[in-house]
């Protein structure tokens, strides 16, 4: 069963955000979105320092099977990344909610989470997915 | 509404991840597609694979119908050769699809694609005609494929309840590419995966049974996209990537399937391909090695190495990956390529906007679980 908990927010194109300070975030890739990917092979994960804004790409995960991009859910800086994904891309499907997340943000704009979905609003649209 | 194998049940039960193929439902893995890869490569696994199109040819005709139909030559069939893989071209030379042809009792069957099921009958229909012959298709067969290492023993444990110990013996010591069929099942030892095993062809209705059989003796289930890294590690083409109605053999690392010999075999395609053996071809199949992190995947480009701002005009663009994934094996990315027959053994690819280093090998990657790259 896949799981999305209730205390992150999510965007349409499968992330996951975690707020863990007021303008501070965590960024990954949902459940849904690991399971759907299959075995990742390959991170590309974004740089300390860069400025992104919402929508942004911020980088790639590669399963055996697919290719797919990384977009930043909110804008503002990228103060960490997640750099044992590089050598242990298989977190991502074993942890995505706990060691594979992928980077964290500083928010310019805390307001903006707003805009993204609830877990129940994100469950709506992967279920509208698999339908289509 | 898709179509479901015999064994679909036994995936559900299994927990498959079930996709849609080529209009069937099949599973693409049962947990981790890179665990049943290794499974294959260092023990043993087992597909579901009667998805494929399954024919049989019959008739006093048939060796003649298919001396037409087929580049390469049914005659090479005997002794301990049961089983031949052979293109079926269009008058073009194009590919109209590849498959496996096998001895059978008093004729042959081919074992084709499920994507191109549709116009290959058509296709075989419609070459019958001058032929005293019954073309039918099997979809009361269904079809697994047990490979690895282990995968002979496995099968003699599991065929002591279906055969006598003398046909299980005969099972398991039959030579690569030999085949047998013993009371409708058919056995050859053939594959997709670059190691050995067998291929059984069986009663739709008995196979649901064979296949919990063998998952009590131990063999793992694997899915469609463990069997797409292991024949490209093996160096297999696959239908509609590296081959299809408008790419040449010559150009798809297939001419050793074209049976030139004898000269007076006029099959279909002959003509248009000894035009193209005599003028030469500008393209070339080769293998790709990427020891750079990323993962190649089909139509990604392919440049000339170091040159900056590519352009195809310009003819930096020297080709195009026709099949790409991350190998289990190796730890890294490989792929087959379309390339320029003058193209060196390095070059570049694109993948999202940058340029990462590739180098050209033969096809053929792992095979009987060792690394053979030259």
């Amino acid at each position: 069963m896949v799981e999305t908990p209730a205390d992150l927010k999510y965007a349409e194109t499968h992330e996951w955000l975690r707020q863990d300070a007021d303008d501070v975030i965590t960024i990954g890739i949902t459940d849904y979105a690991q399971e759907s990917l299959g075995d990742v092979v390959y991170v590309e994960l974004p740089e300390v320092g860069d400025q992104l804004s919402a929508q942004d790409e911020a980088g790639a995960v590669e399963s055996v099977k697919a290719a797919s991009d990384i977009y930043a859910p909110v804008s503002g800086e990228v103060i960490a990344i997640n750099e044992e994904l590089e050598d242990e891309p298989g977190t991502i499907n074993e942890s995505p909610y706990g060691d594979g997340w992928f980077f964290k943000m500083r928010m310019s704009d805390p307001s903006e989470i707003d805009s993204l979905l609830s877990a129940e609003q994100y469950i709506t649209t992967t279920e509208e997915e698999e339908e289509g | 509404m898709l179509f479901r194998t015999p064994l679909y049940l036994a995936h559900q039960k299994l927990g498959a991840k079930l996709v849609d193929f080529g209009g069937w439902e099949m599973p693409l893995h049962y947990g981790s597609q890179i665990a049943e890869h290794h499974s294959v490569r260092r023990q043993c696994g087992m597909f579901d694979v009667s998805h494929m199109t399954i024919v049989d040819v019959f008739g006093s005709g048939a060796r003649a119908y298919l001396h037409y139909l087929l580049a390469n030559d049914v005659d090479k069939l005997s002794g301990d050769r049961q089983a031949l893989y052979s293109l079926m071209l269009n008058e073009a030379g194009g590919v109209i699809d590849d498959l496996m042809v096998y001895v059978i009792d008093k004729g042959f069957r081919l074992v084709l694609n499920c994507t191109t099921r549709v116009k290959d009958l058509a296709w075989m229909e419609a070459q019958a005609g001058g032929f005293d012959v019954s073309v039918s298709e099997r979809s009361d067969m269904a079809m697994l494929a047990i490979q690895g290492p282990e995968a002979i023993a496995k099968v003699q444990t599991v065929l002591r309840g279906h055969q006598s110990e003398d046909d299980s013996l005969l099972i398991a010591q039959l030579p690569r590419f030999g085949g047998v069929v013993l009371d409708q099942w058919h056995y050859a030892r053939t594959g997709y995966t670059g190691e050995d095993g067998l291929e059984v062809i069986l009663p739709a209705n008995q196979a649901e049974a064979f296949w919990w059989q063998l998952h009590e003796a131990g063999v793992a289930p694997a899915g469609l996209g463990a069997r797409d890294t292991l024949r490209l590690e093996a160096g297999l083409n696959l239908y509609g990537h590296e081959m299809d109605e408008q790419t040449s053999p010559l150009e798809a690392n297939l001419a050793w399937t074209i049976a030139w010999q004898p000269e007076d075999r006029n099959f279909v395609g002959r003509a248009a391909v000894a035009r193209q053996r005599e003028r030469g071809v500008p393209d070339k199949l080769v293998g790709v090695l990427m020891t750079e992190r990323g993962v190649l995947r089909a139509q990604q480009s392919i440049y000339c190495e170091g040159i900056e701002s590519p352009d195809a005009q310009t003819g930096t663009e020297i080709g195009i990956v026709t099949s790409g994934s991350f190998s289990p094996t190796l730890g890294y990315s490989v792929g087959l390529a379309r390339i320029a027959v003058s193209a060196g053994d390095k070059a570049e690819v694109e993948i999202r906007g940058k340029r990462k280093a590739v180098r050209f090998v033969a096809p053929g990657f792992v095979r009987n679980g060792k690394i053979t790259i030259n």
